[in-house]
Parts: C-alpha cells; sequence; structure tokens
C-alpha cells in the first residue's frame, strides 16, 4: 500500500493507530489515583511528542542514513517557529501558511549552513553545524532583535496587521482578544473531553493537526528510506572511499539529504510555534540541537520508528518525572517508619523533578552501553528471546513426538 | 594509440621524485601488468590515473580525452572502474545492494534525485544487479551482510561491482594482497574468465608473478620511478634489466 512493502505499511499503520488512540493510550491510569501523574495523555504533552517526533525523524534522515552529526539542528526549528510567527502576525493567524512557510524558510537556511558545513566530514562537521547554529542563536537574541524579539522572544499581538481577509484567519479576534492560532476557525487549543468511568479522556485539535502532519513526515521518511537516494545516503556512510571512485558525487546528494532533514526542523518549529504562540531564542540553543541527538541515539539511529520512540521518551521524562517533588515521595514513603521514610527520600531526591536530567543521562549511559541499536534493538532482543524460546519448546518436544 | 595513454608523467612529493617521466600505453582489450619492487611508484602511478593525484608533468589520455583534473567520480563516469588492494565494498549493506549502488551511481551519478522511488521496483537495476551476482557465481549470498563474507569473497564482490559498471578499463591494485593461495588462484580464474568473455581492457598492479604471468599480455617493469622495460611475459622473465631491479646488483 502507498508504494510500501508489506513490512513498511503494516509499521506505518500500527504508527497511525498508536498515534490515533494516543489520548486513551497515553492515560492508562484513571483520574484522581496516585498514579495519575504518570499519565501523559494531555493535550500539551502529546502535541510535544509528536512535533518532537518530527523533529528527531528529519534528524534521522542524516544522521541515521549519511553518518553526518550535525550539531545545529535547533538552528533550523528555531527558524521555522520564527518563520511561522510572522506568517501568524502578518499574514493570518491560520496555521497552514505559517507551517508552510517555516519549512520553506528552514529549507533555505539548511541550504545556506549544509552548503559550507558539507565541505567538511566527522567532527568537522559537527563543528561547524554547531558553530552556525549558535550564530543563529546569538544574532537571534540580539543584532536581529527587531526581527526575532531579541530576549523577550516574539508572540501574537492584537495589533498585528494579519492582512488576509477575516474569513481566512486575518485581522482581530471578534470578542478583541489577540487571536488564537486556529484551522479555518478551529482553535488549535479546542479540545474534546470525554469521561469514560473514572477516565477522561482529551482529543485535541492541534494535537491531531500535528499528528497529521508527523504521519506525513513518517511516511515521507520510510520513502527516502527505501529509496535510491536513501541507499546514496547509506553508501556514503558505509565507504565514502568506494562511493567516490564509483561514479557518485556525493556533495549534491548529501546537501539535498541535509536540506531534506532541515526542512524537517523548519516543520517541527512551524508547529510548535502553531501550537503556542511564541517563540524565544532559547529554542536555538545548542542544548535543543543535543536534545534531538540524544532522542535519536535513544530510539535508534538509523531505524525508521525509534527517533520517534526515543522523542517520546525524553520528552515524557522531561514532563512526567520533573514534576514529581519531594512532597510526593513523602507520601510514597508514608508507609516506611520515618527515618527510612527520610532516608528513602534524600536517595531519590536528586533524580527527580529539576534533577531529572541526571535520572535521562543514567538512561542514555545504559542505552549506549548495553544497547547501542537504541530503544529498536532492546524491542528487538525481546522479540528473539520469545522466539528463541519458541524454538528451544520447539526443538525439546520434537524428541518426544 | 592504447586507451590509456601516459605521457611524460611524473610526480614529486618533496624531495622525492616518486614518478620521473613515465610512458605508457595500454592497448584496447588486452591485459597490462605493471610490476616492480616496493617503492617503485606503482601506487602513485594509479593515483594518477584516478584522479586521486595530478601528476606535476605529462599527460594522462583515457580513449583519447584528458583524465588530469577530473575528480575521481567524474573519470569513474567515463568508463574508468578501480579494485582497490584492500576491498573495499559497503560492508553493512547487503550484497544486493552493494552490487546495485554502483549501477544506480552510473545512471544517477551527476545528481538525480530519485528519493521516493521504490528501488527495488526499479526491475531493470535490480535485475542487472542480480545477473552480475550469478556471473560472479555468488547469487546464493544475495541477502547477506557484506562485511561477513570471506576476504575472497569481498574481492569477488568488489570486481562484480566494478563490472556492474561495464566499465572500459579496470585498475587493479594488487587484487590478490594478502590472500590465501587458493583465493589467490580463485580470482585468477575469475581474472581469466572477465577477460575471455569481455570487451574489456584490464590493468593491474601486482607483486605476486604467479598472477602477473598467469595473466597479463604486456609487462612494464617500474623501478624508481621510471619504467625499465616493457615487454611481453615470456621476455621479462629472463630480461637481466628485471632481475638487477627485483634482487638487487649481486644477482
Amino acid at each position: 500500500m502507498f508504494g510500501l512493502d508489506k513490512k513498511d505499511t503494516s509499521l506505518l499503520l500500527i504508527v497511525a493507530a498508536l498515534v490515533a488512540l494516543a489520548p486513551i493510550i497515553l492515560n492508562p491510569f484513571p483520574e484522581g489515583s496516585a498514579l495519575a501523574q504518570f499519565n501523559a495523555g494531555y493535550p500539551d504533552l502529546m502535541q510535544r511528542f509528536v512535533i518532537f517526533g518530527i523533529f528527531a525523524i528529519g534528524f534521522n534522515i542524516l544522521f541515521g542514513l549519511t553518518g553526518y552529526l550535525s550539531f545545529g539542528h535547533a538552528a533550523f526549528l528555531g527558524a521555522g517557529s520564527y518563520a511561522g510567527m510572522w506568517m501568524m502576525k502578518l499574514l493570518t493567524i491560520n496555521v497552514i501558511p505559517a507551517i508552510i512557510f517555516s519549512t520553506i524558510i528552514a529549507g533555505v537556511i539548511s541550504l545556506a549552513i549544509g552548503w559550507i558545513s558539507l565541505r567538511r566530514s566527522g567532527i568537522y562537521f559537527s563543528i561547524l553545524t554547531l558553530a552556525f547554529a549558535q550564530m543563529a542563536f546569538a544574532l537571534a537574541a540580539s543584532v536581529l532583535t527587531p526581527i526575532t524579539g531579541g530576549e523577550t522572544g516574539l508572540q501574537t499581538n492584537l495589533n498585528d496587521p494579519r492582512v488576509l481577509p477575516s474569513f481566512l484567519g486575518g485581522g482581530a479576534s471578534a470578542d478583541g482578544n489577540i487571536p488564537k492560532p486556529s484551522l479555518f476557525g478551529i482553535e488549535m487549543s479546542a479540545s474534546f473531553e470525554l469521561p469514560v468511568g473514572s477516565w477522561v479522556w482529551t482529543f485535541n485539535w492541534g494535537y491531531y493537526i500535528c499528528a497529521v502532519m508527523m504521519l506525513l513526515a513518517f511516511y515521507l521518511a520510510i520513502r527516502v528510506f527505501r529509496s535510491p537516494f536513501g541507499l546514496m545516503l547509506k553508501a556514503v556512510k558505509s565507504n565514502q572511499q568506494r562511493m567516490n571512485y564509483t561514479g557518485l558525487n556525493t556533495r549534491p546528494y548529501m546537501l539535498a539529504c541535509f536540506v531534506i532533514s532541515g526542512m524537517y526542523a523548519g516543520l517541527a518549529g512551524g508547529l510548535m510555534a502553531a501550537m503556542d504562540p511564541q517563540v524565544g531564542a532559547e529554542r536555538m540553543q545548542w542544548t535543543a540541537s543535543g536534545e534531538v541527538v540524544l532522542m535519536t541515539i535513544l530510539g535508534g539511529v538509523g531505524t525508521l520508528i525509534g527517533p520517534v520512540l526515543g522523542a517520546g521518551l525524553i520528552k515524557y521524562f522531561e514532563n512526567i518525572f520533573s514534576k514529581i517533588n519531594d512532597n510526593l515521595l513523602h507520601q510514597w514513603f508514608s508507609f516506611l517508619p520515618d527515618g527510612l521514610e527520610n532516608f528513602m527520600v534524600t536517595i531519590i531526591h536528586p533524580f527527580i523533578g529539576k534533577g531529572w536530567h541526571l535520572t535521562l543521562g543514567l538512561m542514555f549511559m545504559g542505552i549506549v552501553i548495553f544497547l547501542p541499536g537504541g530503544l529498536v534493538e532492546g524491542g528487538q532482543r525481546i522479540k528473539a528471546m520469545f522466539k528463541g524460546k519458541k524454538a528451544e519448546k520447539a526443538t525439546k518436544t520434537t524428541p518426544a513426538e | 594509440m592504447g586507451i590509456l595513454d601516459v605521457k611524460d608523467v611524473g610526480k614529486r612529493f618533496g624531495g622525492l621524485q616518486a614518478l620521473g617521466d613515465v610512458n605508457l600505453s595500454v592497448a584496447e582489450n588486452s591485459v597490462h601488468a605493471i610490476i616492480g619492487p616496493n617503492g617503485a611508484g606503482k601506487s602513485t602511478l594509479l593515483n594518477c590515473l584516478v584522479g586521486k593525484l595530478i601528476p606535476d608533468t605529462g599527460s594522462v589520455m583515457f580513449d583519447g580525452q584528458s583524465v588530469l583534473g577530473r575528480s575521481p567520480h567524474e573519470i569513474n563516469q567515463m568508463g574508468i572502474s578501480r579494485v582497490f588492494q584492500t576491498p573495499e565494498i559497503f560492508g553493512e549493506l547487503s550484497v544486493l545492494e552493494n552490487m546495485m549502488i554502483p549501477i544506480f551511481a552510473k545512471r544517477d551519478g551527476a545528481f538525480r534525485m530519485h528519493a521516493t522511488a521504490n528501488m527495488m521496483k526499479e526491475r531493470d537495476i535490480v535485475e542487472n544487479a542480480e545477473k552480475v551476482l550469478v556471473d560472479m557465481n555468488m547469487a546464493d549470498k544475495r541477502g547477506m551482510n557484506a562485511a561477513s563474507m570471506s576476504r575472497g569473497d569481498k574481492r569477488r564482490l568488489e570486481i562484480g561491482m566494478c563490472l556492474a559498471q561495464e566499465p572500459r578499463l579496470l585498475l587493479l591494485d594488487e587484487p590478490t594482497a594478502g590472500m590465501a593461495r587458493a583465493d589467490t588462484n580463485n580470482t585468477i580464474d575469475l581474472l581469466k574468465q572477465i577477460k575471455d568473455e569481455r570487451d574489456i581492457t584490464i590493468a593491474i598492479i601486482e607483486h605476486d608473478m604467479h598472477v602477473v604471468f598467469s595473466l597479463a599480455e604486456r609487462i612494464t617493469v617500474l623501478a624508481q620511478g621510471t619504467p625499465l622495460v616493457e615487454d611481453t611475459p615470456d621476455n621479462i622473465k629472463g630480461h637481466p634489466k628485471v632481475r638487477e631491479a627485483y634482487l638487487g646488483e649481486a644477482a
């Protein structure tokens, strides 16, 4: 289906089903229960899951296929966000022009940065991209203040022009408030809540728009991975020496790959702006570039689904673990004698709340050391274990027959 | 005039004259061997032919066109494929994919994107790759990871990858270096078969005299960066200058 083989089609369908049912799947604990705070099925976080999923899928097209490690992808994310914001300020509050323009702008910028950075490979390439991203960050925070809003960032305002006619989302909102990003009148923040028993499922418009974009992005990534173009990129990663003597001019291929990857980041940035119309320069900072590297490695470099899983895992930790505080820990360990309770809380304290990075770091180390192929390799090993057991059983039962 | 004409080529690295006035002509559809002791400049000469190095002086003409100043991929597109001393293949990819890459590269080398086409649905390319695999006697290994094969099979695959591009000139850089005797003999047989079945010119740089004398129709002996003699294998065998170059004056 869709020009994919059976295996890829089923992967795409499974991902589509998971994404569509995410508001239900991510809310496994009943409302009001002690575990309810581990629920991730609220719009804000789900939007982040899929948006960072897009970002990581795009990053993986570059890193996974060619092995070129870019440390500057946050620049494209940020550029996409700014571009999207300007569309929503100048043209219309409708998110479509914002998303399109953010992708295009990120493509143009990645063309320029890639053109220069791809003259080098390996660590030098990484450093060049990092340098460009830090320059972009510094510019956005200072010199480019008229465009980026500097340190205060960029928001939608009441007196923004929004020149398109009002039925296309132009002008001000009817009630005199700052209009919220919308799609032909449907606000991104609009949700439909469905209480079932003691659960509450929230179906949010913004999430589903992001989800559709992610599925499109994911589908396109599968196509790229299975195309002759993708094969060439894998060949560059595997043996650049052989590739040079095989009649392929690797540079335009690498550049095309870099631009595609940058456009994915721009799309993610545009969606971020569309979901939450405020952008600050910190979105371009190198830590944001590093985060997408972590996502991709955690999930599994060069795999199709890995980056999405990695993005989900990191965003889950960031939002859920960081919310656990000492009071909560005291509640959990209240069944212990006082001294022991305090001791446990002291031990766990550095790993939660603001210390969630420590947990993430340990997890990252564990995965890189024991599962170099990331979560996807973990899944494959579990699958192989079950298959192995089955095979063992089969061989054991045969002699008896 | 041959298919490959090297005229007065010189190359200097600092104080070392690696090549000095090399003249060489490889006739079309022949097997031409270039031999010489260590440091004779064989590899430097080969690197000048494929675009890795640019000689300081002289000219290199392939089929009437100069190769100098062109990059390796352009020279490959002209019809020169090279085999490396240690097999250079795409280790992480399957044998079939390895075979498809050079065919795609020949078609799309200058940049045609095909970013959403399905590579396995490009029937002519897949069929072509599978045909070469059959020719190379490795059809049973098509799904294997290329890195997991034996040295001899890697060499076989690499030669196949070059042939898949239907080059006019195949350059081999010590194709049997570091190989066991059985693998060496297999490679000799393979090259003989290629020579008999295809319209192809083969230039081979080799240390192993057994390989050279089983294959070559002409031999150029290189010593200290200049060609000593060029002749048929029979005449080279007994040539006093060759013995001197290889074994020193005492011999």
